[in-house]
């Protein structure tokens, strides 16, 4: 177990240098300064002498490479740099935003396990019936359906005609203020998890060891439960891990729509006002909680698949 | 029963009379729940950092300025000083300053305070964008610089009584309105994590920041306002998508927000919410800024035949929904120097070939027009002026960027045009500075228009000291721009704020509608909110 967390860790250092050095290049050569930005659609006009003390206060006129080597050099040791928009240090300001975005991933993550594992398993126990049916189209709509789209139904229908749920913010952080826009974010891999858990047990139950199983005089309940539910599972793991890994990305829509306060809205406004230490920081911290997750999940496969330890 | 029919119907008119001379009186308490609809965030509570119309929407509420915006009659007031006096050539202000003002910590502000306020935005090392404004002030330059640790044109003559020194003849309110001059207290900002807990002489006190999604305030008990303000708590909610603020107002979640067009027509057209729409002519116009270094703008008659070959009128009922007014020249309609005798560019298609023949162009030109996605003056505006001025054989291109690099493609004179929204007021005379000949490009003088009769009328109304001969000139100046079309004009923002029955007190400010005077407001008991 071990051997393989080192392994995945020796995995990572690369990845993370070459998603800082592409951020950071990517970021350098795109149109638009902070301080262009600051002119807030034309709200706003700015002194071109202070203009000149700003750019100058955060090294924007230092030449590339410099810029480049300090910036490594301060994110090696945690410095993620002072945001050019609030002038307080990045990791305060994403500090705050954390808390946040992993209670919406974890209540979006939730909802589509709770709903997609057991939709993919119904379907599957009872191919092509009205059940298959429902919830395949259910999962193929979940897929297709656009986030924005589907967070301002279900504003309309729970907020504006039921009045049961409160349509945004973040309330006093309780659980009435997340449930729209987890279930907004967790109907696509909900969505992916129904299928994936449905094609992962039609296999199954069609393998070798399955009907062996049931010519022993196995009750199908058994068979379910001791073969089919923990073989099932590695696959399911997978698509969970991946999923779960990239939420925080694609939180984004979803907490600018439901004005949560997580990494996402952060990150989305830093990148129209070209805050870039804050958009490093923020792709920073998404690219690590992927990279966490996908470690977990490594993990989570050699305690489960013995197979994969051995091997 | 004809008697007591007629007893009724006279109970009733009276009674419909007496509601109609009664003004409704303020109630105290209570909470107002606007919205902050510009960004996901705000950028900081340190008023001073930040020149952000969206942090400003809090900062008006926590901090004071020493000169405000009286809406009700459209020009600066003091706001931190009783009363103010100025020498015979117009450069050294005395004011009075106030000496009932507290901060949130419970000190009295007094003259040390406005001092050390203007003085740490003169810090040259942080590039605090108040500095724009200080600058005016007497040895400013010399702190910026470093030369000098005090500003010599600020003088204490005692606590409440402050001298200051400027260089030119112009009226420091427009100068000392801004946010980011606010006045801070000293003892509080040197704890180093202001931002966080920021302490002004506003009449709400801060009390909580989520970011990203809200900030609370409380009422300021010991405010200068006596009986001021009204509510209890000013919640200022972060909402950016215009569409879920829309359920969000519908459902009573919220008591303001900002409306776009397509929710302004379905507003205006519903008979509840209709009700409740503030509107106001914003001092921001919309153009297309001709770049006269390249040609064939730098010819009048070009320029004037474009104004002639676009239907603006059409372009803002159909497209902007009639969410603005007709831009007539540069300055807005609340500017004092606006003339009202002045009439919108018509639509002439014909005069326009006329014109673009006589400037050697019979058969037109091609050219690039660079854009933004803004759905009122953006690419869908542009979208709509292709085909008219191909009618006059004008080739347009589109190009599309971001909006945020629009200002630094205009600062670096990269475009041949460019269509945007600018900030026209309240200052007329620094407005119409972008197309003095001497502004610098990077300082807003965008087109390179030049005109030794417009420089001349500048000229005179900056050293003008009488505010009436001088918006005369202003005037003559603004006048000069429409003859001379150095942009095609568009439009004046129309700013509409939408608000639920039960708010009161809400002006329409034309220097931006979401910046209002909290301590003015107050809602009545049909308000939701605890």
């Amino acid at each position: 177990m071990l051997l393989v967390l080192a392994r995945r860790l020796a995995n990572v250092i690369p990845t993370l240098v070459a998603v800082v050095a592409l951020v950071f290049l990517l970021f350098s050569v795109l149109p638009g300064s902070f301080i262009s930005g600051m002119s807030e659609d034309g709200r706003t006009t700015i002194d071109p002498a202070v203009m000149e003390r700003m750019r100058k206060e955060m090294g924007l006129d230092d030449p590339l490479p410099e810029r480049f080597a300090k910036y490594v050099a301060h994110t090696a040791v945690g410095d993620l740099g002072i945001s050019f928009r609030t002038r307080e240090p990045v990791t305060r300001l994403i500090g705050g935003r954390v808390w946040p975005s992993l209670k919406l991933v974890f209540a979006a993550m939730t909802f589509a396990i709770l709903v997609g594992v057991p939709l993919g398993f119904l379907a599957a126990l009872k191919p092509g019936s009205i059940v298959d049916t429902v919830s395949m189209v259910f999962a193929i709509s979940g897929l297709s359906l656009s986030q924005f789209w589907l967070g301002l139904m279900l504003m309309y229908l729970f907020a504006l005609n039921f009045k049961w749920l409160p349509s945004f913010g973040y309330g006093d952080g309780g659980l009435s203020h997340i449930i729209l826009p987890a279930i907004a974010l967790g109907v696509g891999p909900m969505a992916l998890l129904a299928r994936t858990t449905r094609a992962a047990v039609l296999e199954i139950l069609n393998a070798d060891f399955v009907r062996t199983a049931r010519s022993k005089g196995m009750s199908e309940r058994r068979v379910v439960e001791w073969h089919v539910l923990r073989n099932a599972l590695v696959l399911v793991i997978t698509i969970v891990g991946l999923q779960f890994g990239s939420l925080m990305g694609a939180a984004v829509v979803i907490e600018k729509l439901f004005a949560w306060p997580g990494v996402g809205s952060l990150l989305i406004d830093s990148v129209f006002q070209r805050d870039i230490p804050t958009v490093q920081g923020c792709i920073l911290l998404i690219v690590l909680f992927f990279l966490l997750i996908n470690t977990l999940v490594d993990l989570a496969y050699v305690a489960i698949d013995p197979r994969i330890r051995h091997g | 029963m004809r008697k007591l029919i007629w007893l009724a119907a006279m109970l009733a008119v009276w009674g419909a009379g007496v509601a109609d001379a009664q003004q409704p009186t303020p109630r105290k308490g209570g909470t107002i729940r606007m919205t902050a609809p510009y960004a996901a965030s705000f950028g900081s509570l340190d008023p001073q950092v930040t020149p952000r119309a969206q942090d400003d929407i809090v900062n008006k509420a926590i901090h004071r300025t020493l000169y405000n915006w009286d809406t009700a009659n459209s020009k600066l007031v003091l706001e931190l000083a009783t009363s103010v006096s100025v020498s015979a050539d117009g450069l050294v202000y005395t004011y009075k300053l106030r000496d009932d003002a507290y901060f949130h910590n419970g000190r009295k502000m007094t003259a040390d305070d406005l001092i050390w306020s203007y003085t740490r935005i003169m810090d040259g090392s942080k590039g605090y964008p108040g500095a724009r404004y200080v600058r005016l002030i007497k040895g400013a330059i010399d702190v910026e610089k470093g030369q000098a640790k005090e500003i010599s044109g600020l003088r204490k003559i005692d606590d409440f009584t402050l001298e200051m020194t400027i260089t030119d003849r112009v009226e420091p309110g427009y100068y000392f309105f801004s946010g980011t001059t606010s006045i801070l207290p000293r003892e509080e900002v040197e704890k180093g994590n202001f931002a966080s807990a920021p302490v002004g002489l506003g009449p709400f006190k801060f009390k909580e920041h989520i970011p990203g999604s809200r900030v609370v305030t409380e009422r300021f008990d010991k405010f200068y306002k006596p009986g001021k303000p009204y509510l209890d708590k000013l919640e200022v909610l972060i909402m950016a998508e215009a569409a879920a603020r829309d359920v969000a107002f519908r459902n009573k979640e919220i008591d303001t927000s900002i409306l776009g067009p397509a929710q302004y027509v379905a507003y205006r057209a519903d008979p509840q919410l209709s009700k409740g729409i503030l509107e106001v002519a914003e001092m921001f116009t919309r153009a297309i800024t001709f770049n006269h270094d390249v040609k064939p703008f730098g010819d009048k008659r070009v320029r004037q035949a474009i104004n002639y070959a676009i239907d603006a009128d059409l372009i803002v009922k159909r497209l902007v929904k009639d969410k603005a007014y007709r831009a007539v020249s540069w300055l807005p309609p609340s500017s004092a120097a606006f003339d009202k005798s002045f009439k919108p560019y018509a639509y002439d298609p014909a005069k326009a070939k006329k014109l673009l023949a006589e400037a050697g162009m019979p058969n037109g030109f091609e050219f690039e027009l660079t854009t933004s996605q803004n759905e009122s003056w953006g690419l869908p505006i542009v979208e709509a002026i292709i085909p008219m001025l191909d009618k006059v054989g004008i080739k347009l291109k589109p190009k599309l960027v971001e909006v945020t690099v629009l200002t630094e493609i205009l600062t670096k004179g990269e475009h041949q045009a460019v269509i945007s929204s600018n900030l026209t007021g309240p200052d007329s005379l620094a407005t119409l500075r972008c197309f003095y000949s001497k502004t610098p490009r990077t300082a807003c003088h965008y087109t390179d228009y030049s005109n030794p009769d417009f420089d001349k009328l500048l000229d005179t109304a900056a050293q003008e000291g009488d505010m009436a001969k001088r918006d005369a000139l202003l005037r003559q100046a603004n006048n000069l721009l429409y003859e001379d079309a150095p942009v095609w004009f568009f439009n004046y923002n129309k700013a509409v704020l939408a608000y639920q029955p039960w708010i009161h007190g809400l002006q329409a400010n034309p220097t931006e509608i979401t910046h209002q005077y909290p301590e003015d407001v107050w809602v009545d008991a049909t308000s939701p909110a605890k």
